[in-house]
């Protein structure tokens, strides 16, 4: 997903990593991926299908406190 | 390779490339099935370029490497300019994600971001690091 990219490049804070759900089925469970794209943003924020540049923003830079999943 | 990676198009935007990239692969020796053909698919990119270098590590012989990039799963591509910008695969890229990494070698080697002004200017207020995972399936 070419805009997780972007951000990451854009900022020395986001680390942004594409998986491919097929190929780490344990992943994919632990983040309950029940469809694809699905952006998971510190464990906490999740977001179903193709996102918009000012959406993903919004997320990230309003992000709350880490938590944790599975 | 598909015509959408091979084609003039792509070559005309790595020919615009003034930073080398570097793809960093992790494989491992047994129970990754999918190492060989990730890592065919690395030398397929680093043959569209000068500028792009391939460093490969082993995940369990090159401890050091992978906790640094904080990789724990083979097979697993990070592409890094001169330093490490936080661009993270896990998985042999196919179809729709090959693009994607390869707008992403374009990104880290030209440093275009084409991003609006705005969204420049929020990420530049992050104080915390940000972990984005994105699931993905083969197109």
């Amino acid at each position: 997903m070419g805009l997780a990219y972007k951000l990451a490049a854009a900022s020395p804070q986001i680390v942004a990593t594409v998986i491919e759900a097929t190929e780490f089925p344990d992943l994919a469970a632990r983040y309950q991926v029940s469809g694809v794209p699905k952006t998971v943003v510190n464990d906490t924020i999740e977001l179903l299908g193709l996102q918009s540049e000012d959406v993903l923003v919004a997320q990230v830079t309003q992000e709350p406190e880490k938590g944790t999943v599975g | 390779m598909d015509d959408s990676v091979s084609g003039d198009n792509v070559k005309g935007r790595l020919a615009r490339m003034k930073q080398n990239v570097k793809l960093v692969f992790f494989t491992q020796t047994f129970g990754c099935d999918t190492c060989l053909p990730a890592r065919q698919v690395v030398d397929q990119l680093a043959n569209l370029s000068e500028r792009i270098i391939v460093e490969e590590h082993n995940l369990v012989l090159d401890k050091q490497h992978a906790e640094r990039f904080g990789i724990d799963r083979a097979p697993a591509i990070i592409v890094s300019g001169e330093t490490d910008l936080g661009i993270r695969y896990y998985g042999v890229p196919a179809g729709h994600e090959l693009t994607s990494i390869l707008e992403a070698v374009v990104l880290v080697g030209t440093r275009e971001l084409t991003l609006k002004q705005e969204s420049l200017a929020a990420l530049a207020t992050l104080s915390r690091p940000i972990d984005i995972k994105v699931f993905v399936t083969p197109t």
